[in-house]
């Protein structure tokens, strides 16, 4: 991995190791290499996951990172364009949140993920697309148009299928091949989801690790920033650059970026990893049972000892979930009033109320508004008790379930998601199927913990199926060693057909 | 538990989203359908329970009550739909 670097014929095989350890060894230049990524994303404007393009900004982190070769001065990054979802704050680069009521918001400041992943040495190719604030499991609410998987199904009716959400533009990148890397975020499953989908890795790292400022907010308490990129290493090297102490953010955790790269170790002998009895649910497709029971050999393989658990309140993530976040969310989204940034509309002879009333109405789309309204309820005079403190104390029992299993195990294995990819507008007609999504994302979301998806096999129809681990709080490096143990007996090479 | 009309418009006035007949006709049943699943969680026995308020445990910190930043006016002012004499500009609020 860390001498002889070669030079493939198509520059996008390179992932992110493969892009530093050949720019390091002369292989390649950074500039090559992200003319090659520049020119793919231009090629793929079909799959609509960019909603701003900035090759300059990747030339010029490849220049730099050409003349730093020269000079001996290397960064972790140097030399690799990323793809940033449009949540991240990026200076003088609009910046929307797949809302239309942000449209044209160029901000003053960075946010600090993507500034670290910058000072790495990494580039910048574009804006990725997403569901509207965060809010969705398809990417069908943003306010930019639906990004399309590059995924298809076998049966040969190329039927554009959702690339999962919130973070569908990260993923369909990735898997696409036209960004080696890109940064997701993850509220209740929004990274490990469409990772799912689209056969690639995500990890969400635990509360904290991250820092959240410049992201534009959705549930604070919820909000965590974390890489997606073709393998477990990849995302490794992407997190370790993404993750530290940041005084501007008050939850961010005042504590070392171990490395996770150099910790990386598919040994999984003397580790116990739990089976949560209360994920096999009915209606799940037989596929995704079979992809479970398969993960469990392959970690027996690796060396861990297998243990059934119980997580006795699971069934309550969702609609814990689906209290505490659009309650953050409307308190969160009360800023967007048509006064400091963004769209605003005013009806002729109307005071400020009806400009705030018109601006929202405007700018928000379906879903946003839909729970703006359910948080607003459930904050209401005489509903906070029975909605969000009770949800809050459930939330308390959630993450308590958790620390019972890790008495137990070192980590848990689960599926990531309850199905493979569905079709563009199967699911828009009925918000809590959507909903259902990401049942078995969000109970980790909740109590605040690592967990990572990657791929695992392919459905019946030839769509990609993932993994979940969840650990412990901080113990990102388990996560991705059993990750890392899944990769390497999936032996995942599948990849979408190039049809765009 | 069922959201009237009443209620949709009355919640759509304090988000500060204005709301169309239709809108209040869809948004009904559909708000009423969310609440009603999360009902479920009457049935968890919470007795005892603190509510969550922090998901790993954290400090939160001070710093100096110092100014530490400041003096980017035009930087703020920069993405307002509408500034007027170094400030932001809203319809007039009092007659």
């Amino acid at each position: 991995m860390t001498s002889g670097a070669t030079r493939p014929t198509d520059l996008t095989d390179l992932g992110i190791a493969a892009i530093r350890d050949g720019v390091r060894d002369g292989a390649f230049s950074a500039r090559e290499v992200t003319l090659a990524y520049v020119a793919a994303v231009e090629k793929a404007r079909g799959l609509n996951a960019f909603i701003v393009e900035t090759p300059e900004h990747a030339l010029a982190a490849a220049d730099a990172a050409d003349a730093a070769r020269a000079s001996g001065e290397l960064k972790p990054l140097s030399g690799v364009p990323l793809g940033i979802k449009d949540l991240f704050a990026t200076e003088g680069v609009q910046t929307t949140a797949g809302s239309r009521i942000l449209e044209g918001f160029a901000p003053a400041y960075e946010s600090t993920v993507s500034a670290n992943l910058f000072a790495a040495g990494a580039g910048m190719l574009g804006k990725l697309n997403m569901d509207e604030f965060a809010m969705g499991s398809s990417n069908e609410t943003s306010g930019f148009g639906p990004v399309i998987s590059p995924w298809r199904r076998s049966d040969g009716g190329n039927a554009a299928l959702a690339p999962g959400g919130s973070s569908g533009g990260s993923a369909a990148a990735v898997a696409a091949r036209i960004a080696p890397g890109v940064t997701g975020t993850d509220t209740g499953g929004s990274i490990r989801q469409p990772a799912a989908f689209t056969g690639i890795v995500g990890i969400k790292p635990t509360y904290g690790r991250c820092s959240r400022w410049g992201i534009v907010a959705f549930a604070s308490s919820l909000d965590q920033a974390g890489p997606m990129a073709r393998d477990v290493r990849d995302c490794a090297i992407m997190l370790e650059a993404m993750s530290g102490f940041d005084p501007k953010d008050s939850t961010s955790l005042d504590l070392p970026v171990p490395a996770w790269e150099k910790g990386l170790n598919p040994d999984l002998q003397g580790k116990r990893v739990g089976i949560p009895k209360e994920y096999r649910i009915d209606g799940v497709p037989e596929s995704v049972g079979r992809v479970w029971d398969q993960g469990i050999e392959w970690l027996k393989d690796a060396g861990a000892e297998i243990v059934p658990v119980s997580l006795p309140h699971t069934k309550y993530a969702l609609p814990t979930y689906y209290i505490i976040a659009p309650a953050e969310a409307s308190s969160n989204l009360a800023r967007y009033d048509g006064v400091r940034y963004g769209r605003r509309e005013q009806p002729e002879q109307g005071g400020l109320t009806d400009m705030y009333e018109a601006t929202r109405a405007a700018g928000f789309g379906a879903e946003v508004k839909r729970r703006i309204m359910i948080g607003t309820y459930v904050l209401s005079a005489g509903f906070y008790d029975a909605y969000f403190n009770r949800a809050q104390k459930v939330r308390a029992l959630i993450a308590r379930d958790f620390e019972h299993a890790y008495k137990e195990v070192d980590l848990l294995l689960t599926p990531t998601a309850p199905s493979a990819a569905f079709g563009l507008g199967e699911k828009m007609d009925d918000p809590i199927a959507m909903y259902l999504n990401d049942v078995f994302a969000v109970p980790a979301s909740l109590a605040g913990l690592p967990a990572m998806s990657v791929p695992a096999g392919l459905d019946g129809q030839g769509l990609p199926l993932g993994l979940q681990i969840i650990g412990r709080a901080l113990d990102e490096q388990n996560v991705l060693n059993a990750g890392l143990a899944i990769e390497q007996r999936a032996g995942f090479t599948h990849r979408p057909e190039a049809w765009w | 538990m069922s959201v009237d009309s009443h209620t949709v418009r009355h919640i759509a006035k304090l988000a500060r989203i204005a709301v169309s007949d239709a809108e209040v006709a869809a948004l009904a049943p559909e708000l009423s359908n969310i609440l009603g699943w999360v009902e479920q969680l009457q049935e968890v026995d919470v007795e005892g329970v603190e509510p969550m308020t922090a998901v790993i445990p954290n400090k939160l910190r001070l710093r100096d009550d110092v100014v530490t930043d400041g003096g980017i006016r035009d930087a703020v002012l920069k993405n307002a739909p509408m500034a007027e004499h170094g400030f932001f500009a809203v319809p007039k609020v009092i007659e």
